[in-house]
This record gives structure tokens, sequence and C-alpha cells, in this order.
């Protein structure tokens, strides 16, 4: 413990080392939480276009009243939004 | 709903993490005992006592979802925990750097500031396990909750014990009999831990946003009576 409290302090070009580390690694953990965010980002952004598609399709199906009940969902109810929270 | 007053929220914080970073390395005086490595603090400390708050702040909403049974809540101490679970990450790799320069070792096992703070992240380490274990949502929630109290009450009891440990190595920042540290030294710090809260608090009002808008993606999903779409995880609460 002595020997520990005893330890000098390091010289400029020493410490520089570990202080760029510690910061790099800040950063690149700061990135990576960036990178994982926008892949899930991304994923919502497919997800929602996949709905835009199916409900085009709907209002489509539900134009065109020989084909309504051919239609992927038409004959499906309506299913009442759920409650998330 | 959740993305309101995220931009400012982003711009506040970019600006002054870039402030706290000019001031750590353009205007902290060089600790006369450590030299340079002392600039480690300005990150491994705001780092730290950001983590340890969000740990609270995480029993704080849980509190809030056993109280009013309201998922939201859930979902906020959820977030809370898991960003500050990241910033416990980046505390015990900095902390493990700054020993190695400081100490000479990457880990003391017989400091207690290093072991409590260990103990606290591999206790929030077990959040995720315990929460994936149960299948029922509302269970789920609610045991989360009931975890997250109790770890968040045990944060502040741990601090106060490593406190009151009578600990030679590690350097306590605050009411030191030496007095403390000088004018510019403390202004740096409390940028520092200013940017580390605005960051812990952007971070969580991002993942607040986008768990929302994939809530919101089920919904209409379910709305439009269309198949679920990709993998959904069954560990994060929904919010919509």
């Amino acid at each position: 413990m002595d020997l520990l409290l005893a330890a000098p302090a390091l010289p400029l070009d020493e410490a520089g080392k570990y202080v760029a580390g510690a910061y790099v690694v800040f950063v690149v953990l700061l990135v990576v939480y960036v990178a994982i965010m926008a892949a899930k980002v991304q994923r919502i952004e497919r997800e929602l276009s996949d709905v835009a598609a199916i409900a085009e399709e709907k209002k489509e199906a539900q134009a065109a009243p020989g084909r309504g009940s051919e239609a992927p969902f038409a004959s499906r109810g309506s299913g009442g939004g759920g409650t998330d929270v | 709903m959740y993305g309101k007053g995220l931009k400012p929220l982003s711009i506040a914080t970019v600006a002054m993490l870039a402030l706290s970073l000019s001031l750590v390395f353009f205007y902290a005086p060089l600790d006369g005992d450590q030299g340079f490595i002392q600039k480690i603090f300005y990150l491994h400390v705001p780092l730290a006592i950001v983590s340890l708050v969000g740990f609270v702040v995480g029993g704080v909403f849980a509190v809030l979802h056993l109280r009013t049974d309201n998922r939201k809540w859930d979902a906020y101490s959820y977030v809370s925990i898991h960003i500050s679970v990241i910033f416990g990450v980046a505390v015990l790799i900095t902390g493990a750097i700054w020993a190695k320069a400081s100490w000479g070792h990457w880990w003391v096992w017989d400091e207690p500031t290093l072991v409590s703070f260990l103990i606290v992240f591999l206790l929030y380490a077990t959040y995720y396990p315990f929460r994936y274990a149960i299948e029922d949502r509302d269970r789920q929630a609610r045991y989360a909750s009931v975890f997250a109290v109790t770890a968040g009450a045990f944060v502040p009891l741990n601090f106060m014990a490593v406190r009151m440990a009578q600990s030679l190595v590690h350097p306590r920042t605050f009411a030191t009999a030496e007095g403390g540290m000088p004018g510019e030294m403390m202004l740096t710090f409390l940028c520092s831990l200013a940017a580390m809260a605005l960051l812990w608090t952007t971070l969580v009002k991002f993942e607040l946003t986008a768990k929302s808008a994939s809530g919101q993606v089920k919904r209409l999903r379910r709305a439009l009576d269309a198949p679920p779409g990709g993998a959904s995880s069954r560990i994060a609460p929904e919010v919509s």
C-alpha cells in the first residue's frame, strides 16, 4: 500500500498514452452505442415501410370492391390497436 | 412524444462535452502529485457519479411503476439502468487505465471504492438475465421494478459504507482535510459532470424515443392485422 502511495507521477510522454487511451475508450463506447442505435432505427424504418405497404395494399383492396375478399387482410377485423404502455 | 426536445438536448450535450474537453486540456492546471495522468479524473469520476445516480434514478422510476402500475415508468427504469450500465463499463475501463498509470496495477482488490463499484456493476449486470428469465410481461415489469428499487437503495448505502472505510489509496475528491480541489480544477470537474449528466439524459431520451417508435410500429401492425415483423425483444419493455 505504501508503495502505491509513493508512486511518482509519470513523465508526460508516458502519461499521454494512458490519458489518450482512457478518452479513446470513452469515444469508442459512445460510437459503438450510436452504431447499435443506428441499426435499431434502420430496423424501425424498414418495419415502418412494411406497414405502410400493407396499409396501402389494404386501401387498394377496399377501393376495388370485387377484389375485397381476396385481399390479404381485408376479411379480418381491425385488431384494435393494443395497449403497450 | 419522447423525441420532443431531443434535438436541442443533443446540441447542448455536444456543446457541453466540447467545453469540458477544452477546459480539461487547456484550462485546468496539472496536478502537482499525479501530473498529466490526473486528466483521466475529469472523465472517470463524472462517469462514475452519473452512473451511480442513474441507478438510483432507475429505482425511483421503478417506485413510480409499482405505485401507478403504468408501464411507462418501467420503460424509464429499464432505460435508466441500461444507460447507467454502459456508463459503468466506461467507469471500470477508464478506472483500470488510471490505476495502471498511477499505481502500476490494472486493479487493486483491497481498495474499497473499486471493489464496491464492481459489486454494484455486477449487481446491475444481473438485471438483464433476471428480466429475460420471466416470460409474462406484467410479472417481468413488476419483478424488475422490485429489483431496481432494492438495488437502487443499495447504491447510496454502499457509497456511505465506502466513505466510512479508511482508504489509503483512492483519492477523495470533495471535503478532504487538505481542502479539496483548487478553483480551476473544480470548475472543470463541474463542467465535465454537467456534460456527462447531459449525455446520460440525451441517451436515455434517445433510447426511449427509439423504443416508442418501435412500439408504435407494432401497434400499427396489430391495427392492420399484419403479421409481426422482425425479431422483437422479450427483455426490453415496449413504450408507445
